[in-house]
């Protein structure tokens, strides 16, 4: 009870946000059948941030650095695949980007970090905005700076399902499906990564205690490019995944900025944290645009909506007012 | 030889306290002022006052706002961009409402518009800090970025979302050629720097140091963190909102609602770290690396016959503001700034090597 009582700002606001989330239905502003649609858009979404937000949490977890490049990342990573899939089959073009990410991974750990090593966190993060800024350079420098597209052979056209449950059913992306099962797969490839294998112990070893792990034999500068690596191969799932959605451009190097909330919203250490943060904030920005916007635009007499803009982002703010560990983030935090 | 104070001895505390206290320096400051306000107006061509020389005086106050609260106060901001349009259309929703205002009071108001706004997405810098205050500012840019473009009356109305200010007169003189505006920047940038720079050596500034290096410490010895990271959050963003509303008005003359993106909090962000964080000189050098850079590389090929695309140099722009930032954070932390004391202490000894 008495933890209940100290709590109450979060359950506050998590009993508003789902009061919000429901609140169309109840009142029936909205058929079941396009609430449930649009539940299903905002999850699609939200496995993206989640795919995004999981990169960051890996390397945050690994090396304590705040790695704004992920979004550039899964740019790069995205065009690699889409230029090269242009001259051979997509997995053969998929398997070589992963090579590619891994040796990126590895110049940034020589050239950036390993100099950078023991500088205070927010030197680091700026370190990585550098690697940002020189990634999106590099990238269009190499791949060209055109839309792409990356076509896996899915059929895009939507189907139809459950008829007989919602008047006129719902329309569903067979790509968006599998998309799903292909970001599922891939986080339970990375759990058996984590917990069975002796490198992803020594992941852990490191994401516990550096200096721990260091005074027992494990290398720190491997293991860094082993992270940097696999968040390397996440980036890659994700880019491929958002550039056959919606195709390969500048603009996901932004949007992957959304995954910055989504890890304060799931707390910076948590893997599940950061999948959950993302399926949040994916559902509530779609809900917002599409239910809360047109009520706003109404009310100010706004020139149009596009709250799903700033919407993560304000919600991360009042996270971080209320409990500033996360959802599952460690309780350990830097306080004032 | 030329460059050294034995000999310059201070005999009473004013003398020792003030804020050149070397000859040399002073005389190299007073020429400096000298020549920015008599002679370039009148050597400079107006391509040079309207393309680099304008908007590195009006970036450098923008840097130099950021620089107090993150250099000095220690608190990491990606929204600065944000405030500077807080600024930019506070003060241009002013002018356009109070045609008959002064120019002066209406960068004052936009500054204490961007103030507020500032102090408010500072609030959250009272429990959090380092990334997670960086992630709690990047909501005020996109919030803001939003809010200008979609709410009409900031825009007043404006079909396309974007505005045009107004003309400029001070005191019934309208500024109308580059050097007049020029001449106006500069003199309001002199003197906010003259505040800056005294600000920092005083009672405030050395607060925010103190909560900098460790606010632990600092609020045992007494200084109160709430009083002064809000200041420095208020200030910092007075700053930049002077500095948005001028970029505005002065710069850009007319701007779209996507003029104050991310983009630009990054560059500001980027002037500071290759300036030099805290250091109020740095704020200008960073401002005019970044002025000067893309300049240098769009014409540098063309100069060396070297074809290629535009397209090509702004990847090719990406790629070395990157690695510079990267070089500079390994190499020399403290910036320009840095380097360029260092070069002032070799003088020193020079031609001796000791």
């Amino acid at each position: 009870m008495n933890k209940l009582m100290r709590n109450w700002p979060v359950i506050a606001l998590g009993v508003l946000l789902a009061a919000g989330l429901v609140a169309p239905l109840a009142t029936g502003a909205s058929p079941a059948g396009f609430y449930v649609e649009v539940l299903l858009g905002g999850l699609m979404t939200g496995v993206l941030y989640s795919l995004v937000a999981l990169g960051f949490v890996l390397i945050f977890k690994a090396s304590g650095v705040f790695n704004f490049a992920q979004g550039a990342m899964v740019l790069f990573a995205a065009l690699a695949v889409a230029r090269m899939a242009e001259v051979m089959p997509w997995w053969l073009a998929a398997l070589l980007a992963i090579g590619i990410m891994v040796v990126l991974a590895w110049v940034i750990e020589r050239v950036v970090l390993r100099p950078l090593v023991n500088q205070e966190a927010i030197a680091l993060l700026m370190a990585t905005l550098g690697v940002t800024y020189f990634l999106d350079g590099f990238g269009q420098t190499v791949w060209g700076s055109d839309i792409y597209e990356i076509n896996l052979g899915i059929a895009k056209e939507p189907v139809m399902v459950l008829d007989g449950i919602f008047q006129g059913g719902i329309l569903v992306n067979k790509e968006d499906v599998v998309a799903a099962v292909a970001a599922a797969a891939l986080v339970a490839a990375l759990a058996l990564f984590f917990q069975k294998t002796p490198t992803g112990r020594a992941l852990r070893a490191v994401a516990d205690d550096h200096q721990a792990a260091q005074s027992i034999g494990i290398p720190l500068n491997r293991i860094w490019v082993i992270v940097w690596s696999v968040a390397g191969v996440v980036a890659l799932v994700a880019g491929v995944i958002w550039g056959s959605k919606l195709g390969v451009q500048f603009s996901i190097s932004q949007v992957a900025l959304k995954a910055l909330p989504v890890v304060i919203l799931g707390g910076f250490t948590s893997v599940p944290g950061a999948i959950i943060g993302g399926l949040i904030i994916g559902v509530g920005e779609k809900m917002a645009e599409v239910f809360l916007g047109p009520v706003l635009v109404k009310a100010f007499d706004l020139a149009g909506g596009g709250i799903e803009n700033w919407f993560a982002y304000m919600l991360a703010l009042l996270f971080l007012l209320v409990r500033p560990e996360g959802l599952f983030g460690e309780k350990h935090i830097d306080r004032v | 030889m030329l460059y050294r104070e034995n000999g310059q001895f201070k005999t009473s505390y004013v003398a020792d306290q003030q804020m050149l206290p070397i000859r040399q320096d002073q005389v190299f400051m007073i020429a400096l002022v000298v020549i920015a306000f008599a002679v370039v107006p009148f050597v400079a061509s107006d391509y040079l006052i309207r393309a680099i020389l304008v908007p590195f005086l009006i970036l450098s106050l923008a840097a130099l706002g950021l620089n107090l609260l993150t250099g000095y106060c220690g608190q990491v901001s990606i929204g600065h961009g944000a405030f500077m349009a807080v600024g930019a259309y506070a003060a241009y929703n002013i002018a356009t409402r109070l045609p008959d205002l002064n120019i002066l009071i209406v960068l004052v108001l936009a500054g204490l518009a961007a103030a507020l706004v500032g102090m408010l997405f500072g609030i959250p810098s009272l429990r959090i800090k380092g990334l997670y205050l960086a992630v709690a500012t990047l909501a005020a840019q996109f919030f803001f970025d939003w809010v200008f473009a979609r709410v009409k009356w900031f825009t007043n109305y404006s079909p396309s979302g974007s505005v045009s200010v107004p003309d400029i007169a001070l005191f019934g003189l309208v500024l109308n050629t580059p050097q007049e505006k020029y001449l106006f920047v500069l003199a309001i940038v002199a003197l906010f720097a003259l505040v800056a720079k005294n600000l920092v050596r005083g009672h405030v500034g050395r607060s925010w140091m103190a909560i900098r290096d460790m606010d632990v410490a600092a609020e045992v010895i007494g200084i109160r963190p709430m009083a002064a990271k809000l200041s420095a959050f208020a200030i910092s963003s007075f700053y930049v909102g002077v500095a948005g509303a001028l970029w505005g008005f002065i710069h850009l003359g007319s701007w779209e609602p996507l003029a104050f993106s991310i983009n630009l909090s990054l560059n500001l962000l980027f002037m500071i770290i290759i300036g030099g964080l805290g250091s109020i000189l740095g704020s200008f050098f960073g401002a005019a690396f970044i002025i000067v850079l893309p300049i240098v590389l769009n014409q540098l090929p063309a100069a060396l016959g070297i074809p290629i695309s535009t397209a090509m140099v702004s990847h090719l722009e990406f790629m070395i503001f990157g690695a510079l930032i990267v070089f500079f954070l390994i190499v020399e932390p403290h910036g320009l700034a840095r380097l360029w004391a260092i070069g002032k202490e070799k003088l020193r000894l020079w031609p001796f090597p000791h």
